[in-house]
């Protein structure tokens, strides 16, 4: 049912852990759904120079959030906020439609980790594009 | 997959059939194909067979054969004594009784029947996913027609006190349906004792083939058709018969009712050790079901702080098949119904994994999941926020 990137991920996940003292932490997620992720963000002059992650899911949302955390990794805060949900379904060679919403899950973790660091620097938080996943009521778990 | 011998520890899901299975059935593929309701020679030797396979099933249940009606498996048995009784009965009354834990081939046709009209009641069961008999009796009502409860639960094993059910069904008069697709073979069942009116089996959970069941309707229940057409099985069931899958039932479940005690003791055995050797080397681990009201080969264990498909896909990897009742592998959001209605908390249950031995399992079997199991559980608990965040990885926390 997976790809076999899904599942290269799955097995050897980049990225895996927490960074002591991070510039930005992003934790979305409800166990009651079966996921949570945990972003960590280190941030030097506007760029995340490191990227790591702790994650409780399935395969699809470890597989999401490392290569999640692949893609941000040497972006500009604004080229990150722009990595979807698609390019990290992409990026992995295709979910299984009941899977998306890891993807999801893995995209409003990076954001919620650039905002956390945009208020701790006394910014204002950067608004969503798209409507958060919870009223995506296909793609996530209502509670 | 990396691994190359397969564990497989899922004998809930189906069983591979056995090889004295197989070969009672190969002369009804090539040799004796004739259709059973043809009058020539080779049709004659499919309808001994037939009614061979029919003394074979009833004899394993205490049923008379003329009781016995094959069907394409637990689904369509469940369907035909659930809607047959339901609508055969509607006169009498429109109130069906069920479990909150019942297989969906239950659970799904009796919402179906909601739709046309009846009334059904899920009973509840207690945290080891147990029935209480004074429960159902409180809820049987005038309008009540039908009850059904499965022999035993097929994701927590639990064996429901079916003879005591049995007794409350009969004493007010009410049909009696019990699923037993998971309990052949591994508990002895007597219908007239146990006072069961209808009964649902399936041959690819005991060793036997696929596409083939059987539902046992005591005499003098009153029930209608699900399958319409042809005069196959006295009239009550439509479809050239399966000959091959019949014949392989029988022989199946000869074989496996052969020695239920002797054999279910050695299945027991090994899934006990399983089951210490989990809970004591792996923490945050409990048993789901009964400790000792469950089916001899069930083993469901959660694991606190991961999931259960993630569990499940690097099992796979070291060549052991085995379930969870994670809702990532149902194709929903939601864990499973089952221990839901046990109390278990929703977050808990993502975590559950299923092991169910059976004949393809040995000792050396158990000692592999030993090894590979508690490795499983600390590398999904190192990447998982919820184990740092609980303060139960070492560091200043540790007890």
């Amino acid at each position: 049912m997976y790809s076999d990137k899904v599942m290269d991920h799955f097995k050897n996940p980049r990225n895996v852990g927490e960074i002591e003292n991070a510039d930005g932490i992003g934790e979305v997620g409800n166990p009651v759904c079966g996921d949570i992720m945990k972003i960590f963000l280190k941030i030097e002059n506007n760029v995340i120079t490191d990227a790591k992650f702790k994650t409780f899911g399935c395969g699809a949302a470890i597989a999401s959030s490392s290569m999640a955390t692949e893609l941000v990794r040497g972006k500009t805060l604004e080229e990150a906020w722009d990595v979807s949900n698609q390019a990290v379904a992409e990026a992995l060679e295709g979910l299984p439609p009941i899977k998306m919403h890891c993807s999801v899950l893995a995209e409003e973790g990076i954001h919620k980790a650039i905002n956390d660091y945009r208020v701790k620097k006394g910014l204002e938080p950067w608004v969503e594009k798209n409507p958060p996943s919870h009223e995506h009521e296909d793609m996530t778990c209502q509670h | 997959m990396g691994a190359q011998h397969i564990i497989y520890m899922d004998h809930s899901a189906t069983t591979f059939v056995k090889p004295e299975v197989v070969n009672e059935m190969v002369p009804y593929f090539m040799q004796h194909f004739g259709n059973p309701s043809s009058i020539y020679s080779i049709a004659r030797e499919s309808r001994k067979a037939i009614d061979a396979a029919r003394v074979q099933t009833a004899k394993a249940l205490g049923a008379d054969p003329d009781e016995i009606y094959f069907t394409s498996g637990g689904s369509e048995s469940d369907n035909w004594a659930i809607k047959g009784v339901a609508f055969a009965n509607r006169k009498r009354g429109n109130h069906i009784i069920t479990t909150q834990i019942e297989h969906h081939a239950v659970l799904h046709t009796c919402q179906y029947l909601e739709k046309e009209g009846f009334e059904v009641t899920y009973l509840p069961v207690d945290q080891y996913g147990l029935v209480d008999p004074a429960v159902l009796e409180k809820a049987i009502t005038e309008k009540t027609i039908l009850i059904s409860i499965m022999y035993a639960n097929n994701e927590i094993g639990t064996i429901e006190p079916i003879a005591e059910l049995g007794v409350i069904a009969r004493k007010h008069k009410v049909y009696f349906h019990t699923d037993a697709v998971q309990a052949i073979g591994s508990e002895p069942i007597d219908v007239k004792a146990q006072n069961i009116d209808l009964l649902s089996l399936s041959a690819h959970k005991f060793y036997g083939p696929k596409g083939t069941g059987a539902l046992y309707i005591k005499k003098g229940v009153r029930i209608d058709n699900l399958m319409h057409g042809g005069g196959q099985e006295r009239r009550r069931r439509a479809g050239t018969e399966n000959i091959a899958g019949i014949v392989g039932l029988g022989k199946a479940i000869e074989m496996v009712t052969a020695d239920i005690p002797g054999h279910s003791a050695k299945i027991r055995a090994m899934r006990d050790r399983l089951i210490k050797g989990v809970l004591t080397t792996i923490p945050h681990a409990q048993l789901n079901g009964h400790p000792e009201k469950r089916l001899a080969g069930n083993f469901n264990v959660s694991f606190e702080f991961i999931e259960g498909e993630s569990m499940l896909l690097w099992l796979d990897d070291e060549g052991i098949c085995a379930s969870t009742g994670s809702a990532c592998t149902s194709g929903s959001l939601e864990p499973s119904h089952v221990l839901l209605a046990t109390g278990l908390p929703v977050e808990i249950s993502h975590g559950s994994l299923r092991l169910t031995l059976g004949d393809a399992n040995t000792e050396k079997d158990v000692d592999f999941v030993l090894e590979v199991l508690p490795k499983v559980v600390t590398k999904l608990r190192d990447m998982s926020p919820l184990y740092s965040k609980s303060g139960k990885e070492g560091g200043c926390n540790v007890q």
